[in-house]
């Protein structure tokens, strides 16, 4: 690899990092105002780009296409407007996080209308007339719409800071960025402040889209591969620093085109370093450093707590004998289902998967709700299990009952490594870590053709004899998934789960009463880590296969939509989540052409009627009455 | 008059019934596929399936009944693949599974089919385990293989007697077996080559700009390129602009496939060896039938995905006309050493592993009226590009 050639990878990388810097900043600029996830956002980014290559496909010219960009822009500004003020306004009131909610849905109805609006194929727009050819840098060509694109992160940079350090607008949005309830009471329009800023970092979602259409085609999964690269530049910047974000867009930008450079590498031990495949998880493994070592990010400072916070989360009173035996009973009404259906009725695995989703989403819970650690990659344990279970029952050719037993274990040792790491972050920043970790996971099992199967995953999972009846493995998951959900709730009022829940409300209080915080997080981590685990692995069974999706970042997303679904503050909300989400998905998905469309839209109905959860918002009601 | 309304009704209802009972009730094929997730492929599919279900009936159905197909969405997740499956079969009464489009969909279908001994046609995941060391007695399997489509271009790339040769291919299992077989085969053919550069890029996701300028650094004469899709698109855009294949050939995977060629447009690549579906130069009787019959259906031509989906049903129609009925062991029995007529010609399903012999179009890209097209194609047959029987046997576990 010759200097010249490191130097005109380094300005691939330059290129690169603009558009990833186009979608930081504006993720950056909602979150820091809004405190919303906006899971949409990689929405909005595809949008600009399709957009864009309809007003392409009209206007021609060099003032056509520089109009299309920027018209794209501003229109992905007003669907970002009208999506705060239909949707995210009514719920700025819900739980932390309860947001996240409705942008997941909203991912849903956009990409099912982009399909329908814009069809199937990919669509490959124009080049930038006047930059469509490449010039001689080095004796290598590089693009001109490169350096084009190159300028505009920068650009964008200067304008943004002008707007922000320059500008009325921009000193009301870094004090509600520091201080919102501050901001309010000193008579600042807040909904309109909202609404603007929500605008303004959708438009910059659609000018990233629109500015990569004549690098690579409008195509529908462009929202996905954009969310995760968003929420990873915006971290390892600091969750509201626009220059955090730059030097981070920067900084995995160039990682990635130099492992794309360094190509293999024969080490002197006689094995080779394949540093191209490394770009499956550059950005989350350079997450997981950055954050390791600077847990706030690059330039991201420290929450500092203006005031004492007021607990968010209503206190949880334990459940009493009635609500045990009200448990117990349906459990046993459930148990009776076998009886009544044929012996391999759909409702059995139906149930089966409920179940399993129900465990999952239990341990999810613990950690979310009365642990107050948000985790977006709560897959990685179930994951870790399954494959647990799934290598000793096909690997070392154990039974099922000690492959079963496999399972929590694997969960539980991937939490206690990770926790360890994660505990000593909060808010945004864990959850985040806990994606880097999970992804880190997941592109090792992916890559791991030897031991894990590879992409493919590993197949001949089955139960063996007594339960490879859907009958009796039914019962099985019923009463392990049942029981275990039992002692999850059991654990919150025992006297750790009170010292969990202390530690949430008020870190310094529960430390001046000689509670020791992080271990008592870390265990947490580790308990909900064995629990998701033990999901995992009866899942693997029920399955008969599993693949590097059961730890992929779909199902940690559905596992924190079904927890958010049924109410982060409620002991029941994750069992009656992961059953509405389930059977929704699965009556949607059977009778509904687009059914995902379809599926968004009844979320996003769920969000509106019950915007504390649905449990959450049914006990808000008896309360009041 | 109500009253008249209800015995009208009563009396179609029970017309209804007893012509019900008099036919026999269709044979149902359950298609578990990822219909919304991979659209682009899966709406011909579909349509090509649609087609021959249509035509299967207009002719009287087979083995006396007429078919139908229940089609699940399995959100490109094998779990929920799974899942549809055992609905299929339990709630549905199937009486088998077709379907699967991502490789992993597949094999965890292939999986689910022999432990619920019901028989599965894999119609379009690629990857060499199904049939191989994954293969099982219930599992056939309808295109042509990763190994079968690499070990295609093998002896085309021979020919240009290139020396340092570059790969460049999504990295996951297909990428990675597709190069692999391809660097062993072509090291037989032509034992003095280099391999000069891997680039292994993430699925959807790859810096077409970065890789394409590693590779020309890299100065190979060649390129075996297995990247599709988006990932092609950027990469042949990112390719022509910094002059990569003004240096070195390429020889590509399913690139000559309408699906990835078409959203090219008039920049698809020039003279590139593909596998492919030229639709529009192919003049075999069988072929001109269903072309009609599809634009005729449609007015819009078929896409690789069509012949496949059609294939799919004709056969399973086939099979069960062989079978005479859906019982599965007899379907099992028919469908080894099946024949049946493809649009793209006979195909057998190998008696040894269960894949069929389906081939594809072998030719090079070129650029007509702003359209890329394959020009100088032949038809490979699929039953010439396997490895021997020996091998074969070794691969798969013995039923």
């Amino acid at each position: 690899m010759s200097l010249s050639g490191l130097f005109v990878q380094a300005l691939n990388g330059l290129a690169a990092a603009s558009t990833l810097f186009l979608l930081a900043s504006g993720l950056s600029l909602i979150f820091g105002v809004t405190r919303i996830v906006n899971f949409a956002h990689g929405s909005l980014y595809m949008l600009g780009a399709y957009v864009a290559w309809s007003l392409t496909d009209r206007l021609q010219g060099v003032f056509g296409f520089w109009f299309a960009i920027f018209a794209s822009a501003a229109t992905i500004g007003v669907v970002g407007m009208l999506i705060e003020l239909t949707i995210l306004r009514r719920i700025y009131r819900a739980p932390e996080l309860f947001q996240l909610l409705a942008t997941f849905a909203l991912t849903l109805v956009i990409k099912d209308a982009t399909l329908a609006m814009w069809g199937a194929e990919d669509l490959l727009g124009p080049r930038a007339p006047g930059l469509a050819g490449a010039i001689t840098i080095l004796g290598r060509r590089v693009p001109q719409y490169d350096l084009a694109l190159i300028a505009s992160g920068p650009l964008v940079l200067i304008a943004l800071q002008l707007l922000l350090t320059r500008t009325r607008w921009g000193v009301l949005v870094r004090a509600a960025t520091q201080d919102r309830e501050m901001v309010a009471a000193l008579g600042v329009n807040q909904a309109v402040l909202f609404t603007s800023v929500f605008a303004l970092g959708a438009a910059l979602a659609g000018l990233g889209g629109a500015l990569q259409l004549p690098r690579e085609p409008a195509g529908l999964s462009m929202d996905m591969t954009a969310i995760g690269d968003a929420f990873v530049v915006v971290v390892v910047g600091g969750m509201g620093s626009i220059p955090g974000a730059f030097v981070a867009a920067l900084l995995i930008a160039e990682v990635k085109a130099l492992c794309i450079a360094l190509g293999d590498w024969q080490t002197p031990l006689g094995f080779v370093v394949a540093f191209p495949k490394f770009t499956l998880v550059a950005e989350f493994a350079v997450m997981a450093i950055v954050l390791i070592l600077r847990p706030w990010g690059l330039m991201g400072r420290p929450d500092v707590a203006i005031r004492p916070q007021a607990t968010t989360s209503a206190q949880l009173a334990p459940p009493g004998r009635g609500y045990d035996l009200a448990y117990l009973v349906l459990g046993a009404v459930l148990l009776t289902v076998p009886l009544l259906v044929e012996t391999r009725s759909y409702t059995l695995v139906f149930g089966i998967d409920v179940f399993v989703a129900i465990l999952f989403a239990a341990s999810l819970h613990f950690l979310m709700g009365p642990g107050g650690m948000h985790s977006f990659g709560h897959a990685a344990y179930f994951g870790l299990g399954a494959y647990a279970a799934a290598l000793c029952a096909k690997a070392l050719n154990l039974p099922m009952w000690s492959a079963l037993l496999a399972a929590p274990v694997g969960g539980f040792i991937g939490a206690v490594v990770f926790g360890w790491f994660c505990v000593r972050l909060s808010g945004v920043y864990l959850a985040m870590l806990t994606l880097a970790f999970s992804q880190i996971v997941w592109s090792i099992v992916y890559q791991w053709d030897g031991l894990t199967g590879g992409s493919n995953g590993i197949v001949g999972v089955w139960p063996t004899s007594i339960f490879s009846s859907k009958a009796a493995y039914y019962c099985l998951t019923l009463i392990v998934c049942g029981g275990a959900t039992f002692v999850l709730r059991r654990i919150l009022f025992a006297p750790f789960g009170y010292a969990m829940r202390a530690a949430r409300d008020s870190v310094t209080r529960s430390a001046a009463i000689g509670l020791d915080v992080r271990r008592i997080q870390w265990i947490a981590f580790a308990i909900a880590g064995a629990f998701a685990g033990l999901a995992g692995g009866l899942f693997a069974f029920s399955k008969g296969s599993i693949s590097p999706e059961t730890l992929g970042v779909g199902r940690s997303i559905d596992g924190l939509v079904m927890v958010l679904l049924g109410g982060v503050d409620t002991l029941t909300g994750p069992i009656v989540g992961a059953s509405v989400f389930l059977f929704l998905q699965d009556q949607i998905a059977r009778h509904v052409e687009y059914w995902r469309a379809m599926l968004g839209l009844f979320i996003l109905a769920l969000v509106l009627a019950f915007p504390a959860g649905i449990v959450g918002t049914i006990r808000q009601w008896t309360f009041r009455r | 008059m109500k009253a008249k309304l209800l015995g009208g009704a009563i009396a179609a209802a029970v017309v209804s019934i007893s012509s019900f009972a008099s036919a026999q009730a269709p044979i149902r094929i359950g298609e578990v596929n990822s219909y919304k997730a991979f659209a682009a492929f899966l709406e011909p599919y579909k349509r090509g399936m649609e087609l021959a279900v249509e035509q299967v009936n207009a002719a009287g159905g087979v083995a006396g009944r007429k078919i139908e197909v229940i089609a699940r969405d399995d959100n490109a997740n094998p779990g929920d693949a799974v899942r549809m499956a055992e609905e299929l079969v339990s709630a549905e009464k199937v009486d088998l599974i077709a379907g699967g489009f991502l490789s992993h969909i597949g094999v965890a279908l292939s999986d689910f089919a022999k432990q619920r001994k019901v028989v599965y046609l894999a119609s379009e995941p690629l990857t060499d385990k199904i049939v191989w060391q994954g293969g099982n007695r219930y599992t056939f399997r309808l295109r042509p293989s990763t190994y079968m489509q690499s070990a295609m271009l093998v002896p085309e790339a021979a020919k240009l007697g290139k020396k340092r040769w570059a790969m460049v291919y999504p990295n996951y299992e297909y990428g990675q077996s597709a190069v692999a077989t391809f660097k062993a085969l072509l090291k037989k053919a032509q034992p003095d080559i280099e391999f000069v550069s891997d680039q292994a890029t993430p699925l959807g996701k790859i810096d077409a700009g970065a890789v394409t300028q590693a590779l020309a650094d890299a100065k190979p004469d060649a390129i075996f390129n297995v990247l599709f899709g988006a990932d092609l698109a950027k990469f042949v855009r990112e390719g022509s602009l910094r002059g990569l294949f003004q240096s070195a050939s390429v020889v590509s995977l399913l690139t000559g496939e309408p699906e990835y060629l078409d959203p090219l447009k008039g920049e698809a690549p020039k003279g590139w060896i593909v596998t492919g579906y030229p639709w529009y130069g192919i003049t075999t009787p069988e072929h001109k039938a269903f072309l009609d019959a599809y634009q005729k259906k449609y007015n819009d031509y078929p896409r690789l995905g069509s012949v496949v989906g059609y294939s799919t049903i004709k056969a399973i129609a086939a099979a069960i006309a062989k079978a005479g009925g859906a019982d599965t062991d007899k379907l099992v029995n028919a469908f080894s050493g099946l024949e049946f007529e493809s649009p793209l010609g006979k195909v057998k399903f190998r008696a040894i592993d269960h894949q069929s012999t389906m081939g594809a179009y072998v030719g090079k890209t070129a650029v007509k009226d702003g359209k890329g097209v394959m020009v100088d194609f032949a038809y490979r047959d699929g039953a010439d590009y396997q490895p021997s029987d020996e091998e074969v046997k070794k691969l798969r576990p013995a039923d």
